[in-house]
């Protein structure tokens, strides 16, 4: 909301520094966005009638105007040509800085001396118009060496750029700003001159009002104004409405919105003699019913929304055939529209259910200067104040206008303003330190709020209708305290640092987390931050079988559904990298990844719908940790040595696991990758390997190896959780015997398989570690050589010859058993 | 059938036949060239309609289109059954059984990796309020409109849910299921259990991912992260509130930055809050960053609204409390002086390896 400084003014003595008052208005809560100085520059803009005006030779777009500004004729150059000999127009003499910055200087052109220029509206920041120059004669203006800004009355101004709040209805003008500032300021709050109803002939001879929905419109006033002219508004009308951000139009428009930026009431004038029985009835649509709005759109009127528990009721006006005229409260139609003819008005000042507004405003896609006001709430006992104001700023253009006795006032359904108990001791325990009762009481009478004794101590508070925002009971006392606090101000509100006897920490999946992200940072992974959405084709390649979890509403079409995978956003990376030539890639990333509730045996449910009555099945979340490896010679092996390593970092040893071959993870090379499976119970902790050789070409340009490790977190946290204590192992003290064996096995044997076979021979097996892969000439076919080193001991005594070579024996048999042959 | 005919015939015949007995990707190369390259027979008979009348030419003219189309299309046949099988043999002998892998005998290069800025930032963020005493609490980024909005006081349609433009999620009826647009429905979610274990009171803070559908800028992202914190305690104030805000400043920012509140508005708390801190770029001077003013808006907090604890069922008698937010993102581009976020998501290594 723009704030000019000297409308604001009118209604209380502001602070004599800009930024004194900035800051006040911070800390109210009314914070300042922008500050904008204004109609400066005009001081030495002068009124100049013109003289002469002569063609220049060999130029077609520029004139030599000779002008008098008061001090004889000077001679300038200009490319307008809306203007005649004996207008009155806007003389920036050399040497004048414009308001826009713009300095004027001497300048020569086609060989003719410009001794300053003349402005247009846009020039002069006083208006959008850069069509031709200002011609001062229709703004009333004619006093030869007048400064403009005096002549038009625009005297220099700060204007506050203010974004206030959604709880604070209240504050959404200029009068409720002016309110605040005087109840912080202790000062006098000023009221509006304020017009009074004509004596005479009654409203209700012409006009009629009815609320046909009592529930949508608390109230309805409908007022006639007679002998009206339209024409343009006087300056100072124009210049505030400007200021504030909005443009002139006609007097009793602009009379309208200038009510409304004051007082924050809308009103809708009509033009009386177009409304069928220049009747106005509140109703709501009923379907099938259409209505061509002022922007021109024809609107289908109470047609239930996507909204959640959007049922379509539109409020509308109607007139004495009962026929649409206007979108209650947001946009009035186009067959009543005031005119230039039109001489008599129905003024219509009301107060619309907010949720209604609220909902028919987003379900037309329809946002208006009233709607936003109506959506927040509005005083329903400002409406008739609003049309005196109304009337008192169009008398100014219109000196001759009526406004009948009687105006229409009916009233709907109005929740009353809320009562608060405020109990002693209640503000102190909201907020940690006692406000005088004093303080307490002005402050909020100041407001409006209605403060008197409570029988059993304390305060009963009843909100002014200004404040719809104020709840009552428990809810209600915080709106109270915080008015209170607003006040007083934050700033002086005290400190204290709490403490409490539980203690703080992370969990261990936290800490856990933790742990996975230094170790891999540690072994050389750069850790990458990818969107959680991916595209349709990103979705597909990595999970052509599963159902996509959907956005209804994407930002691009390129992030449509959520991520299933960490892999397809690590691989765009990765060919952005390279493409920037980036070589020598090792990224990481732990996140989540979402699946379909359709596609989970146990979909997440959750309460929800309106009211939170319902239970819905969500998409189920998984943590993952999803490294890609594609530093020189990085493959499926350094994807495993990884696992290995991460594997052993966590506390596992390499027999708790192993890998199961899979062909069929999308994106990955199908010989060459596995899942991680714990040995025995068959949990799935994640997939080793290598990216599909198709994808690595296409995300690197060139074919090549890229190891993947992908990694459940919850899973390996659960594992971690399960494992039993282990009291330590203390090391035989006695030597151990090492023997390699070196076994010529079935590829359809695993060499992990065929370890664990080696280590249950016997409980004096100490370890049992693959040290050679053998493959090629020699052996025969489907088969290949594994040698493994293992160690032998006991913990009461050292192994003799006799008990090795037995051993020995049981290990290759052990081997044998398992189809491998020693070699 | 003319003489011209029969000669199509054969040889569109001649050219699938030898596309059929291509069996390399090269040799389909080739056999594509010589039936339809233009040496190709084919190529000259359609030069040869230059010298028939127009309807023939016509006529002539669809049936060798048509031919060339059924070769075309058993080139792209063979083509992809010869790339397929080229893949199958690749893979076959590409086999490797990953339990052979000794991995004490894998060379590993020993470089420095580079930990993301925002995890960073975000566990710093924790330490400092585990220090403080809070837990850290998580919960899930796809949420119902109810956690998401109407347990924290904003009903269907309340214009206060302009403050957040919301994905929704195709699931369910419409609007029903969002992607969280900050971590509060994390705070419903403990309180809801805190209450159904009799666990009270709580001391979390809550770090996570949201989602606002905002065109990305300099300053905000679409998927972004914050931190949440929330107390629900007896005896507790907004004076205990100011005072979290203020250590926590000074314990994360360094102990020259001070925080200030403001009134401000959320559909949770009530009274709200702004907090603002010393502007870290010019400390509190006045420079263009903070609009000259010395104080940056970092978050939002409040006293825990009546109406959310009623939600939930939880005594306002008996109970109080105060919630804060912020944006990691936001602390980590003071932080680290990004001038646009936007560099976050664009992974460049360049830029991450600076962490």
């Amino acid at each position: 909301m723009r704030v000019p400084r000297s409308w604001l003014s009118e209604f209380v003595d502001l602070p004599e520094s800009d930024s004194e008052l900035r800051d006040i208005l911070d800390d109210l809560g009314l914070v300042v966005e922008a500050v904008d100085h204004v109609g400066a520059g005009l001081e030495q803009v002068v009124v100049a009638r013109v003289e002469e005006i002569h063609a220049i030779p060999g130029a077609d777009r520029i004139r030599r105007i000779v002008v008098d500004a008061g001090d004889g004729p000077v001679e300038v150059v200009c490319g307008a040509w809306n203007f005649e000999v004996g207008q009155h127009v806007p003389f920036a003499p050399v040497g004048t800085v414009l308001p826009g910055g713009l300095a004027i200087n001497r300048r020569v052109m086609r060989g003719v001396t410009s001794n300053g220029m003349l402005c247009s509206p846009q020039e002069l920041e006083i208006g959008d118009d850069h069509g031709g120059l200002l011609i001062l004669d229709d703004r009333g203006a004619d006093q030869v060496g007048q400064s403009v800004g005096e002549a038009l009355g625009l005297g220099h101004d700060v204007v506050y750029t203010l974004s206030v709040e959604g709880n604070r209805p209240d504050a959404w003008s200029i009068y409720g700003v002016a309110r605040d500032l005087a109840a912080r300021l202790g000062r006098p709050l000023r009221e509006p001159a304020l017009a009074s109803p004509d004596r005479g002939p009654a409203t209700d001879e012409v006009a009629h009002a009815v609320v046909g929905a009592p529930a949508l419109c608390a109230r309805l006033t409908v007022s006639v104004l007679e002998n009206v002219a339209i024409g343009p508004s006087p300056a100072w009308v124009v210049q505030r409405l400007e200021r504030a951000g909005m443009r002139a139009i006609s007097n009793v428009v602009d009379a309208s919105n200038y009510v409304m930026l004051e007082l924050g009431q809308p009103t809708h004038p009509y033009d009386l003699d177009r409304v069928a029985g220049a009747t106005l009835q509140v109703r709501a649509a009923l379907p099938g019913e259409t209505l061509a709005t002022l922007d021109g759109v024809a609107r289908h009127l109470a047609q239930p929304g996507r909204g959640l528990g959007d049922t379509g009721v539109d409020c509308v006006i109607t007139d004495g055939d009962d026929q649409v005229i206007g979108l209650a409260g947001i946009m009035g139609g186009a067959s009543t529209e005031i005119g230039d003819s039109t001489t008599r008005v129905l003024v219509e000042a009301a107060c619309f259910d907010a949720m209604t507004i609220a909902r028919s405003s987003k379900r037309h896609g329809l946002r208006t200067e009233a709607s936003t006001r109506f959506e927040r709430g509005v005083d329903p006992e400002v409406a008739l104040r609003a049309v005196a104001r109304l009337v008192e700023v169009l008398r100014a253009s219109v000196p001759d206008l009526v406004w009948r006795a009687h105006p229409l006032d009916v009233r709907g359904v109005a929740t009353p303003p809320a009562r608060v108990e405020l109990r002693s001791g209640d503000v102190e325990r909201a907020l940690g330190a006692p406000i005088e009762e004093t303080e307490v009481r002005q402050g909020l009478e100041a407001l409006g709020f209605t403060v008197a004794a409570a029988a059993g101590g304390g305060l009963v508070i009843d909100a002014p209708s200004s404040r719809p925002d104020v709840r009552g009971g428990a809810a209600g006392r915080a709106d109270v305290i915080e008015e209170i606090a607003r006040l007083h101000s934050y700033r002086r509100l005290p400190r204290r640092t709490p403490t409490w006897a539980a203690p703080g920490g992370l969990s261990d999946l936290q800490r856990l987390r933790r742990r996975l992200r230094t170790a891999i940072v540690d072994l050389g992974v750069t850790e990458v931050w990818t969107p959680s959405l991916v595209s349709e084709r990103q979705f597909a390649r990595t999970h052509p079988q599963a159902r996509p979890v959907r956005v209804t509403n994407p930002l691009a079409s390129d992030s449509t559904v959520l991520r299933p995978t960490l892999v397809s956003g690590i691989a765009e990376v990765w060919a952005r990298n390279r493409e920037r030539g980036l070589v020598d890639l090792r990224l990481g990333e732990l996140g989540v990844v979402f699946a379909h509730p359709g596609d989970v045996a146990e979909p997440r449910r959750s309460r929800g719908g309106v009211g939170g009555r319902a239970q819905l099945d969500l998409p189920t979340e998984t943590e993952r940790l999803t490294v890609l490896l594609g530093h020189h010679e990085d493959d499926a092996t350094t994807a495993v040595a990884l696992w290995v390593t991460l594997a052993g970092l966590l506390g596992f040893v390499e027999s708790d696991f192993r890998f199961r071959a899979r062909a069929d993870v999308a994106a990955t090379h199908p010989t060459r990758t596995a899942e991680v499976i714990t040995r025995g119970g068959e949990t799935v902790v994640g997939v080793v390997g290598e990216l599909d050789p198709d994808l690595v070409l296409e995300i690197q340009g060139t074919p090549g190896r890229i190891g993947l490790l992908d990694l459940e977190v919850q899973v390996l946290q659960s594992l971690r959780a399960a494992r039993p204590e282990r009291a330590a192992q203390m090391p035989s003290r006695f030597p151990s015997a090492l023997i390699d064996l070196a076994f010529t096995v079935p590829l359809s044997v695993r060499a992990g398989d065929l370890a664990d076979a080696l280590r249950a021979t016997s409980a004096l097996v100490e370890s049992v570690r693959l040290f050679d892969v053998y493959r090629g000439a020699g052996l025969p076919a489907d088969t290949r050589g594994l040698a493994f080193a293992v160690r032998l001991g006991a913990p009461d005594h050292t192994l003799d010859d006799a008990e090795v070579a037995v051993l020995r024996r049981q290990l290759i048999d052990a081997a044998a058993a398992g189809g491998a042959l020693l070699r | 059938m003319t003489d011209w005919d029969m000669e199509l015939v054969h040889v569109e015949s001649a050219a699938l036949d030898a596309l059929g007995a291509a069996n390399s990707l090269e040799t389909i190369d080739a056999a594509a060239a010589e039936s339809v390259g233009k040496r190709s027979v084919l190529a000259a008979m359609q030069r040869s309609l230059r010298d028939v009348d127009p309807d023939e030419r016509r006529r002539r003219g669809a049936l060798l289109q048509a031919s060339r189309t059924r070769i075309a299309q058993a080139v792209a046949t063979r083509r992809g059954e010869l790339l397929a099988a080229h893949r199958r043999d690749q893979l076959a002998s590409d086999a490797l059984d990953l339990g052979d892998v000794i991995t004490s005998a894998r060379p590993w290069a020993l470089t420095a990796g580079h930990g993301g800025l925002i995890p960073a930032v975000q566990a710093e963020l924790e330490d400092v309020f585990v220090a403080m005493g809070f837990t850290v609490a998580e919960g899930p980024e796809v949420e119902t409109d109810w956690y998401n909005f109407e347990a924290l006081n904003i009903p269907p349609a309340h214009p206060a849910r302009g403050l957040w433009d919301t994905f929704y999620v195709e699931l369910g009826d419409p609007e029903t299921i969002v992607l969280r647009t900050h971590t509060s429905p994390t705070q419903v979610h403990l309180m809801e259990q805190a209450v159904a274990t009799g666990t009270l009171p709580i001391h979390s803070v809550m770090p996570g991912r949201c989602y606002r559908r905002d065109t990305p800028d300099a300053r905000h992202l679409a998927v972004f992260h914050q931190v949440e914190g929330l107390v629900v305690d007896q005896n507790i104030t907004f004076a205990d509130l100011a005072g979290v805000i203020e250590t926590f400043t000074r314990a994360f920012f360094g102990p020259d930055i001070r925080s200030r509140l403001r009134p401000g508005y959320f559909p949770f708390t009530e009274p709200s809050a702004e907090f603002e801190i010393t502007c870290t770029i010019c400390r509190g001077a006045g420079c263009r960053t903070c609009s000259q003013t010395g104080w940056i808006e970092l978050g939002g907090c409040g006293m825990m609204d009546p109406a959310v604890f009623d939600a939930v069922g939880i005594d306002p008698e008996r109970w109080s409390g105060f919630a804060f937010g912020f944006g990691i993102d936001r602390c980590a581009q003071m932080r680290a002086g990004i001038a646009d976020l936007r560099a976050l998501t664009e992974n460049d290594v360049r830029f991450l390896e600076q962490f």
